[in-house]
């Protein structure tokens, strides 16, 4: 939920409408859980989830072949996967980009600790170019302060110039 | 009456309501053989048994049902019920 | 100016400005974040509030009845099990006439236990004589907050108020919201101004015994209140869209009913799903309209009959089932256009959670346009 929050406010910081919420339950670290965003140039009103996302982000790969992740998905759409082998065994739909990162090696040494989302933050960034570095970081300044502020900038800044090289 | 926003009221209504109307029997209490012991405005329900100057017990008519609780609980057999002329 | 926070946070920062001076609350799932941030603030002395931790619910409210009775605004805010075992301080609320404001973070009620979202909660408090506000997204949570203070405390209305939004669906999102200024909420809300409070030079007993001479007078005059807040909101939403361009002046929202021959009738969060399926519905020439109900309590009857006007049907999406009769805001739909010649469909849609797609509102418009209703909507019969 942290990294959607996170990039929904770095997309409005941006200029666009946007929207966050988790699939809505008991939310645990660790546990399986799922969030969603929308970005709009209008207000956005539809509270339903995301059932045909244009992005995917995927934050643990275990979870790839329990879960269809790609449900939904159609030709076009991108999706952001956190994974130590770019050959993972998954159905990937017909004309879906992937970007594989190793966001847990990126997260353990800038941070120190396996937390993804703001290494994914910017790996969705570059692949997408849905939110520009400018409103990603000052997204991340608001969230974040003194060391763990640039910690979390510099993971982010990893992970975007990384996929912003393969995109 | 005009009823009052949000069914409001001074406290001590209840005084205006002269219970002691609804009696038959009223207590005489017995000063005499009082031990003072005040069992008997412990258990009063209207609480309308006063203590006097002297230690000793009197009920206030204006209030008091005749129920005869008093009566029997005084351990000296000091207060009788009596039946009331109207 | 738009800030980007979730909808719990908006609350807790709108009602921090409407300066509560006593609040007391039972934390409890998806009101949670709202009490914890107010905690929060009056532990950081950003609020000049009295936080009172209570056991319970019903402890919360009991609190806060005996706040205001003592002429301090309050607050409270809770959901589902929490709001049933606050039933019976709420109608003591009610008839003590106290303008407590406590916002309803909606959720279904058990048994079986769910924490997710529908409005059976504050819908089953419909009698109990407390104004009930819902909101369709969070800007409109934050300004009903303030609305409510401004109707509730009132000396034409002086009832409780519920500021209903959706539990999760709201509470939980994070969206753009414009928050007024402390200056600007001042300007707004002045301080509660009591009609008569406890106070220990002149003593008075608040909800007094009420013989079969007076019991149905005190009723009918609660009720009175109700009808007079009617004037009350659109007096206090017109002087809101004066002052920050947000306009409340009306209890039903209407939305492209202009020449709509069937309209959907909605509460809540529901209602900006079902704008977006009109919207489509529109673009493909199917003359489709909705009515969002901003105040079920007093109930808008004659508002809603003449904003249906001119339609030939309309579908009631209700987020609550009254067991054993039907959806509640259908059952009411129904009275108010009673003799209109338009045909009502209820249908009973969202309970516990369960997700609306603009494509489900979509096949409602298709029952109700096909004479099919009064039903529950997307009964999976394959677990029956």
């Amino acid at each position: 939920m942290t990294a959607a929050e996170l990039i929904a406010f770095a997309a409005f910081e941006g200029g666009v409408f946007s929207q966050a919420f988790p699939a809505f339950g008991v939310e645990r670290r660790g546990a399986p859980v799922q969030a969603f965003v929308r970005f709009s140039d209008e207000k956005i009103r539809l509270r339903s989830q995301v059932y045909e996302p244009d992005y995917i982000i995927v934050q643990d790969p275990t979870l790839i072949g329990d879960v269809d992740v790609f449900m939904g998905m159609e030709a076009g759409g991108i999706a952001i996967i956190n994974t130590e082998k770019p050959d993972f065994d998954a159905m990937v739909p017909k004309g879906v980009k992937v970007y594989a990162i190793d966001a847990t090696t990126i997260a353990l040494e800038e941070l120190g600790v396996p937390i993804t989302n703001t290494t994914l933050m910017g790996a969705f960034a570059a692949a997408t170019g849905e939110i520009q570095l400018e409103p990603l970081e000052h997204a991340l300044r608001s969230r974040f302060s003194g060391s763990m502020a640039d910690k979390n900038v510099r993971a982010a800044e990893r992970a975007y110039n990384l996929v912003g090289g393969a995109a | 009456m005009a009823l009052r926003i949000g069914c409001v009221a001074p406290p001590g209504r209840a005084l205006d309501n002269k219970t002691g109307a609804w009696r038959v029997f009223k207590p005489v209490f017995d000063p005499e053989t009082c031990s003072k012991c005040g069992m008997c405005t412990t258990v009063c329900p209207e609480g309308c048994v006063r203590e006097t100057e002297e230690g000793t017990f009197e009920p206030d008519l204006d209030y008091c049902k005749g129920c005869g609780i008093c009566e029997e609980v005084c351990p000296k057999k000091s207060i009788r019920m009596e039946k009331e002329e109207k | 100016m738009l800030e980007f926070m979730e909808g719990s946070h908006a609350v807790a920062e709108i009602v921090k400005r409407c300066r509560p001076q006593v609040i007391a609350a039972y934390p409890i799932t998806p009101q949670t974040h709202i009490v914890e941030d107010l905690a929060q603030m009056v532990a950081n002395c950003e609020i000049d509030a009295e936080y009172i931790t209570v056991e319970s619910e019903f402890s919360a409210l009991s609190a806060c009845l005996g706040a205001s009775a003592a002429g301090s605004r309050v607050y409270s805010a809770t959901t589902s099990q929490g709001l049933a075992l606050m039933f019976e301080v709420c109608f003591n609320a009610a008839g003590m006439r106290q303008p407590i404001v406590m916002t309803i973070a909606n959720r279904s009620l058990g048994a079986p236990l769910s924490i997710w979202n529908d409005q059976q909660d504050s819908i089953s408090l419909r009698d109990s004589g407390w104004l009930q506000f819902y909101a369709q997204d969070n800007q409109e949570t934050a300004d009903l907050h303030m609305i409510a203070y401004k109707v509730c405390e009132d000396h034409d209305v002086l009832l409780p108020a519920f500021v209903c939004f959706d539990g999760f669906i709201l509470s939980h999102t994070y969206e753009p919201v414009s928050l007024p200024t402390q200056e600007e909420v001042d300007a707004y809300l002045p301080a509660f101004n009591p009609y008569q409070r406890l106070d220990a030079a002149a003593p008075l007993s608040f909800g007094m015994y009420a013989t079969p001479e007076y019991y149905t007078e005190f009723r009918y005059e609660i009720d009175q209140a109700l009808y007079r807040a009617k004037d009350a909101f659109v007096r206090a939403g017109r002087e809101f869209g004066e002052q920050f361009g947000r306009d409340y002046s009306a209890l039903v929202e209407g939305y492209r009913l202009e020449d709509a021959d069937t309209a959907l009738v909605a509460m809540g969060s529901i209602c900006g799903t079902a704008k977006d399926a009109v919207d489509e519905m529109r673009a493909a020439g199917r003359k489709v309209g909705l009515l969002n109900i901003r105040m079920f309590r007093p109930f808008p009857a004659q508002e809603i009959a003449d904003a249906l006007k001119g339609v030939s049907t309309v579908a009631v999406l209700d987020k609550n089932i009254s067991l054993g009769s039907g959806g509640a805001v259908g059952t009411e739909v129904k009275a108010a256009l009673y003799g209109s010649g338009i045909s009502v469909y209820d249908y009973i849609i969202a309970l516990g959670g369960r997700d609306v797609r603009k494509r489900d509102i979509a096949a409602v418009v298709d029952l109700a346009e096909k004479g099919e209703g009064d039903m529950f909507y997307g009964l999976r019969t394959e677990v029956l």
